[in-house]
């Protein structure tokens, strides 16, 4: 039976490497002492995920047509059925989401997580936040009621006053001179295309420096990272198994973690 | 298997010719006659003499590759390798890797430059198309409001119409028109946009709101609506900018004064030309001096010395 569950697995490991790609990820060596906190950057990436599932969903019944788009919602929101819901989770989810990134960027500054080597985390992290923020202001038109819309225009003259800039990017967020047909689609390409695909690159290159820089420790440990602890309370690693290589065992995917001396 | 595999090279027997791999010497005459099979395909879709073009460069270049890949069965002598003058260099030692070494970084060099080439020609065009509509002019259309007499002197007008010609809802807009009378016989007009100058809001007609006197035109432009008002101010319901009935800012955020539309007599009616932007307007009327200025977004100071921030507005 065992070997019934494993021969996939194996056959898979063989040939990509990523189960022990998944294992060297998810079995990582954390600190002892981290708490809740150090779980909001997941609930953020959680919140993300959702927002990313129950898009790709409303965009089939999403038409981002100024004739159409308020209609569709309205569809979507009374009619489909659960569309109400789906609707409801990426319009709360949304809100959650910045919530939880603020959130997130609070602990790793009360906690000093920015500090050497980790600067170019919290720079990409910075970077996540506009496009989030961006993701919001691109969102809101979508409904096209009057709210959206005056949002919008207010929203884009605001933008339209940064100095020297400001008038250009204004004209290329309306596509024009004036908020009109062509706004509609250029926010539904930003929000559906654009920033997504920016914020899953840029994801995946602040969870690579997560994992290649570990969690910094929590400010209040007397213990420093990557240090067994010797206060007789066990492995720093408490509850997590040993990672064991599978397929031809070189260890290749399976580099230990390397403890710092002092 | 393992012995059978290692023994020829612990006898230090040379590998006996039988077991030695016949590559075929290199040859483009391949892609010719693939060349020609293509051309034959389209041929048959396009046209025959395209076909036949096409089955002529495959049979004569097929000819040149079967001669080619049967030139060693043939017995002929095979091609000089093409190696051979690579070969000599490197035999001369340091020297030769050195050269070596400059034909791979010249080969890394050759495929990064082609690929940030490729990647250029193919990005130019769409980074434009992207970015070039913010300083490109989109233009105002002329926009007929219907007959002048819709206009009676001295009584304000609330008018809602089409900007873009289209029959497209995102297109409607609003200005305030009033008659001024005569002036040097040619009608002069307030005509004061509804955007509010501070971001871009509609302002409403201050005082009472009625429908009476509604007159819907049929005018060029498509549908306009016309409807009399005593307005004492303009009002902002965002942000609580107000304005007098010249359009100067009396309170709130605004900037500057409420934007004014040029406009035209044509055939006996009034036909609103671009919108421009006003600092500010002296006297009331026919009287009036207007300071004008290009048209500038909501927010955006168009004298003093804030106006230095926005050196170039898109038209």
């Amino acid at each position: 039976m065992e070997q019934l569950v494993l021969l996939p697995v194996d056959w898979l490991e063989e040939r990509s490497g990523l189960i022990g790609g998944l294992r060297y990820f998810l079995f990582r060596k954390v600190p002892r002492e981290t708490n809740w906190f150090h779980t909001l950057g997941s609930a953020t990436l959680t919140a993300f995920l959702v927002q990313a599932v129950t898009g790709a969903i409303l965009a089939f019944y999403y038409k981002p047509d100024p004739d159409k788009a308020y209609a569709s919602i309205q569809n979507i929101t009374n009619d489909l059925t659960l569309g109400w819901l789906v609707r409801g989770m990426h319009r709360w989810g949304a809100s959650v989401m910045i919530i939880l990134l603020f959130l997130h960027m609070g602990r790793v500054f009360l906690f000093g997580a920015y500090k050497y080597p980790r600067e170019l985390n919290w720079l990409i992290g910075v970077l996540l936040l506009l496009m989030a923020m961006g993701e919001g202001f691109t969102g809101y038109l979508l409904p096209w009621d009057e709210t959206a819309y005056w949002a919008t225009v207010v929203g884009i003259n605001i933008n339209a006053n940064a100095p020297i800039a400001g008038p250009f990017i204004a004209n290329l967020l309306r596509g024009g001179s004036e908020i009109g047909t062509n706004t509609l689609s250029i926010f539904y390409a930003i929000h559906m295309l654009l920033i997504p695909g920016g914020l899953f690159a840029l994801i995946g290159l602040h969870l690579y420096l997560v994992v290649r820089l570990g969690v910094s420790t929590p400010p209040w440990t007397k213990n420093a990272a990557g240090y067994e602890s010797d206060d007789g309370r066990g492995s720093a690693r408490a509850g997590l198994v040993e990672p064991r290589p599978r397929g031809n065992g070189d260890g290749g995917l399976q580099r230990p973690v390397e403890r710092r001396e002092r | 298997m393992a012995d059978e595999l290692d023994r020829p090279e612990e006898q230090g027997e040379p590998p006996s010719s039988g077991s030695e791999a016949h590559l075929p010497s290199p040859t483009i005459w391949p892609f010719a006659f693939a060349a020609g099979i293509a051309l034959v395909l389209v041929g048959l879709i396009i046209n025959w003499i395209v076909a036949a073009i096409g089955a002529a460069i495959a049979v004569v270049f097929g000819f040149l590759w079967i001669r080619e890949a049967t030139r060693e069965v043939r017995g002929a002598a095979p091609p000089p390798p093409a190696e051979t003058r690579l070969a000599e260099v490197e035999e001369e030692g340091a020297e030769g890797e050195i050269q070596r070494y400059s034909r791979t970084r010249f080969l890394e060099g050759a495929t990064l430059g082609a690929g940030a080439l490729i990647g250029g020609i193919v990005t130019l065009p769409v980074a434009g198309f992207a970015i070039l509509p913010a300083f490109v002019d989109q233009g105002h259309d002329d926009i007929d409001l219907g007959p002048l007499a819709n206009f009676p002197e001295g009584q304000w007008q609330v008018v809602t119409f089409y900007s873009t010609g289209a029959d497209v809802s995102t297109g409607r807009r609003t200005a305030f028109i009033r008659n001024n009378g005569m002036l040097d016989g040619v009608p002069s007009m307030t005509i004061i946009s509804n955007r509010c100058a501070h971001l871009g809001c509609p302002v409403q007609p201050q005082g009472p709101t009625t429908t009476q006197g509604e007159k819907s035109v049929d005018a060029k432009s498509g549908e306009v609506d016309v409807v009399p008002a005593q307005p004492s101010g303009f009002g902002c319901p965002c942000h609580g900018g107000a304005y007098d009935t010249e359009g100067n800012r009396t309170a709130g955020p605004p900037v500057r004064a409420l934007d004014r539309y040029h406009y035209d007599i044509v055939d006996g009616n009034l036909v609103l030309k671009e919108p421009y932007s006003v600092a500010e307007v002296d006297g009331t009327g026919a009287q009036a001096t207007i300071h004008a200025y290009a048209l500038a977004d909501p927010g955006q100071h168009v004298d003093g010395p804030e106006q230095i921030f926005y050196p170039y507005i898109p038209k």
